[in-house]
């Protein structure tokens, strides 16, 4: 998981918010809820962050960030793309295209690019191991593929698209 | 007392308002089958989420089955535990359960062991007509504990105990529907969170999905390999659990036939953790009177009360969760550790024989002793102290594959000299134990007097949490003890907010001291066992013709000719350690 740095300004956003409901464990639904709102989503730091406030374990908040697909830990590009890490991709090469794509948007595994356009994730198995290595953008899945495709398929993307709104942690 | 009357398969039954069909049922010898629930009686451990659907009954009256270990009693109930209908419902249950789970058993480390196997046994599953998504979580290995997730059947035992028994929080139950299983925050691996390695998780396991790292591959090329002396130590605990690995009944000391057993296994010198036992009470001892004696002496800044160190997975509870407390657990390493530290000093020189030819095994009740001997603080030049740490259970393995009949073995004795041991290096495997050993033998050296009485009472029980006052010859010693960290955690608030009152304080991770260790015999959710093996640790104590640690000859010996005295700046080299601050460097 790489880390980022929260601002001072982001801290004390979530401290507050975390006051405002008392810093009482039984609120954690409504702090998360309020936190991706004010900050767009839900980053490991700040689920640390709201666990230390709660004073409960940060595997008890990831265990309900996890639980609402309605909370977000990365903020979504326009397009999010997500890379299978299953076993059988995994086996086959995800890695490498894992990397390729890394190497092409310049971005590390739950970041996005500079102009929103992109995110990337990695999912667990997404059920299509007889297509390993499989990549998605958005709901659109890609199956066999292989590092040399990866600019192409990046570039079905890249033209025509507005820039998403963008929240500053 | 509010009792409710119900028929249980046509038999009456009165029992307490608030009781489960599930338990009513046990009271009168009736077993419904069950996976989630788990309860150890007297230790207030319980865990029903109602989420299996194995122990379903019919009730009269109801339309729908009714989980019987989440369904209250109520007054004229009629109940049918084993009707077609439930036996039905029961076997639909398991085989969906079954549809998304490896078929691994041939090569599963819980194989025998398994309550979904036995389950799906005792029902005669032999066909799985559901076929469903398989998951496919990565395997996590750590130094201690192997997590296989696709093998998780959701009960959140391990949830439990870690977060309502131990207070640590390292898993939690994550995401939802299929992809629904417990986790570390972020799934990250285990050795990345604040996990201790207690393994009370792998304890109450019912499946695979937890599991200890086994290390018996490598201890079979060790002692196949004609260049290594092989030496082995057991831990005071293991000869109050492994009987029951060969039937024996809970309870049975096997101390004679597990020296026997490990001889035949092949091990060079067979030695005991108990002799390090003694040790560490020399050392740890000596620590608390020097602090004692400052303190009483008007030093303010002496810390106060001194906490054990003899168990890995409550030293990294505090690591990580107390770092301020850091300076005031003992130095003293654990007997595990001390152990290995003079195997491959003091013993390895007496025999010629090189640190790095010297292979030291350890065989632990203890699933976090495979991590303590990893800590990189416990070796030399990369070669480690101890090189490999089995549980009670591998070396039932161990010895079942070595085809030695366990039972009729013969009694022998651990060789010399490092196999001598008192009784209170014994009472270490149980909770209360350390504590009273160390009290054995600071009264008789603070005092100068001579121990009346042994059996210090008043330090013993299952109560998680217990006070005793000890007199020292009119200076009163008030002692704590815990066992959970959970109730550890109480203790060490209280130190935070400048209450305790205590001079010293034995904690120990697991339920029950290490007699309840993540790495013995599984229990199956049956407490009555940990009591048992508590009655013959106590049985072995008495037993002993020396039961004070100072009266161990060989650890007199050991300081005359190595170590000089307890605390000396070659014993602080071996035998002490330090701690460090992880609330930082892990999440
Ligand atoms: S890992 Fe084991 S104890 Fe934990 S929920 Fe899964 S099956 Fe139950
Ligand atoms: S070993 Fe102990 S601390 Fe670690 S996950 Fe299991 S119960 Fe929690
Ligand atoms: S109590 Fe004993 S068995 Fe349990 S973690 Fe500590 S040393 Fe190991
Ligand atoms: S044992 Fe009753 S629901 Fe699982």
């Amino acid at each position: 998981m790489p880390k980022i740095k929260l601002s001072q300004r982001t801290i004390e956003i979530v401290k507050e918010i975390c006051s405002t409901f008392e810093n009482n464990e039984g609120e954690l639904i409504n702090v998360l809820h309020e936190a991706q709102h004010k900050l767009g989503y839900l980053p490991a730091e700040v689920q640390e962050l709201i666990a230390n406030e709660l004073n409960m374990s940060v595997a008890k908040v990831y265990g309900v960030v996890t639980f609402y697909s309605f909370f977000n830990m990365i903020p979504q590009g326009e397009f999010p793309i997500s890379v299978c890490m299953g076993t059988a991709c995994y086996v086959r090469g995800a890695e490498q295209i894992l990397h390729e794509i890394k190497r092409q948007l310049n971005i590390e595994v739950g970041q996005s690019t500079p102009d929103g356009k992109f995110s990337l994730n990695c999912l667990r198995c997404v059920g299509a191991c007889g297509l390993a290595p499989v990549v998605m953008v958005g709901e659109k899945v890609y199956g066999r593929v292989a590092p040399q495709q990866i600019r192409k398929i990046i570039a079905e993307y890249q033209e025509g698209c507005v820039r998403p709104e963008r929240h500053e942690m | 007392m509010d009792m409710i009357n119900l028929t249980i398969d046509n038999r009456p039954v009165s029992v307490e308002r608030g009781t489960s069909v599930l338990q009513a049922a046990s009271q009168i010898g009736i077993n419904i089958p069950s996976l989630c629930y788990m309860k150890l009686e007297d230790l207030n451990i319980e865990n029903k989420p109602g989420g299996c659907r194995v122990c379903v009954v019919e009730v009269e009256g109801r339309r729908n089955l009714a989980p019987a270990c989440c369904t209250d009693v109520s007054e004229g109930m009629v109940v049918k535990t084993h009707s077609m209908r439930a036996i039905h419902a029961r076997r639909t249950v398991v085989e969906l359960i079954l549809s998304d789970h490896p078929t691994d058993c041939l090569k599963c480390a819980k194989a025998g062991n398994c309550d979904l196997q036995s389950l799906a046994q005792y029902l005669g599953i032999r066909e799985i007509h559901y076929e469903g998504e398989q998951s496919t979580f990565r395997e996590d290995t750590s130094p201690a504990i192997i997590r296989e997730l696709d093998k998780c059947i959701r009960c959140r035992r391990c949830e439990m105990m870690c977060n309502e028994v131990q207070s640590v929080g390292a898993l939690s139950a994550i995401n939802r529907g299929f992809n629904a299983v417990v986790s570390p925050a972020f799934e990250m691996n285990l050795d990345h969170s604040v996990c201790t390695y207690c393994g009370q998780c792998v304890a109450v396991c019912p499946t695979g999905a937890l599991t200890e790292v086994d290390n018996t591959g490598a201890v079979i090329r060790a002692l196949s390999n004609p260049d290594k002396t092989v030496i082995v130590q057991t831990a005071p605990a293991v000869r109050a659990a492994l009987g029951e690995e060969f039937g024996n009944e809970p309870g049975t000391l096997v101390t004679g036939k597990l020296a026997a057993a490990l001889r035949r296994l092949g091990f060079n010198y067979v030695f005991d953790t108990d002799f390090a036992a003694d040790l560490t009470i020399l050392e740890e001892g000596t620590e608390l009177l020097n602090r004692l004696t400052a303190y009483l002496g008007g030093d303010k800044e002496v810390k106060l009360p001194m906490l054990t160190s003899c168990c890995p997975a409550w030293v990294k509870f505090f690591e990580h969760q107390f770092p301020e407390l850091k300076d005031i657990p003992s130095s003293a390493r654990s007997p595990q550790q001390m152990f290995g530290s003079i195997a491959k000093s003091y013993f390895a020189d007496k025999i010629g024989v090189n640190r790095k030819d010297l292979v030291v095994v350890s065989i632990m009740p203890c699933v976090a002793k495979k991590y303590e001997c990893s800590r990189e603080e416990f070796s030399v030049n990369g070669n480690p102290d101890v090189d490999f740490a089995l549980t009670t259970r591998e070396l039932a393995h161990l010895i079942n594959l070595a085809n030695i009949d366990f039972k009729s073995l013969p009694d022998e004795d651990f060789d010399q000299p490092l196999g001598e041991s008192t009784g209170a290096g014994v009472i270490f495997g149980t909770t209360g134990g350390v504590i009273e050993a160390a009290i054995r033998t600071a009264y008789e050296v603070f005092t100068g007097k001579k121990l009346e009485r042994l059996d210090f009472t008043e330090l013993r029980g299952m109560e998680g949490l217990r006070r005793a006052t000890i007199d020292f010859d009119g200076l009163p010693i008030h002692i704590g003890i815990a066992h959970g960290l959970g109730n550890a955690r109480k203790l060490l608030e209280d130190i935070q907010q400048g209450k305790s009152q205590f001079h010293a304080i034995e904690i120990m991770s697991c339920p029950g001291g290490c007699i309840g260790g993540g790495g013995q015999p599984y229990h199956h959710g049956d407490a009555e066992i940990l009591k048992k093996r508590q009655m013959a640790i106590y049985r072995e104590d008495a037993g002993k013709p020396i039961r004070k640690s100072h009266e161990n000859p060989y650890i007199t010996k050991l300081y005359e000719e190595f170590l000089g005295s307890p605390m000396s700046e070659k014993a602080h080299h071996l035998l002490h350690t330090e701690y460090f601050d992880r609330s930082k460097s892990e999440r």
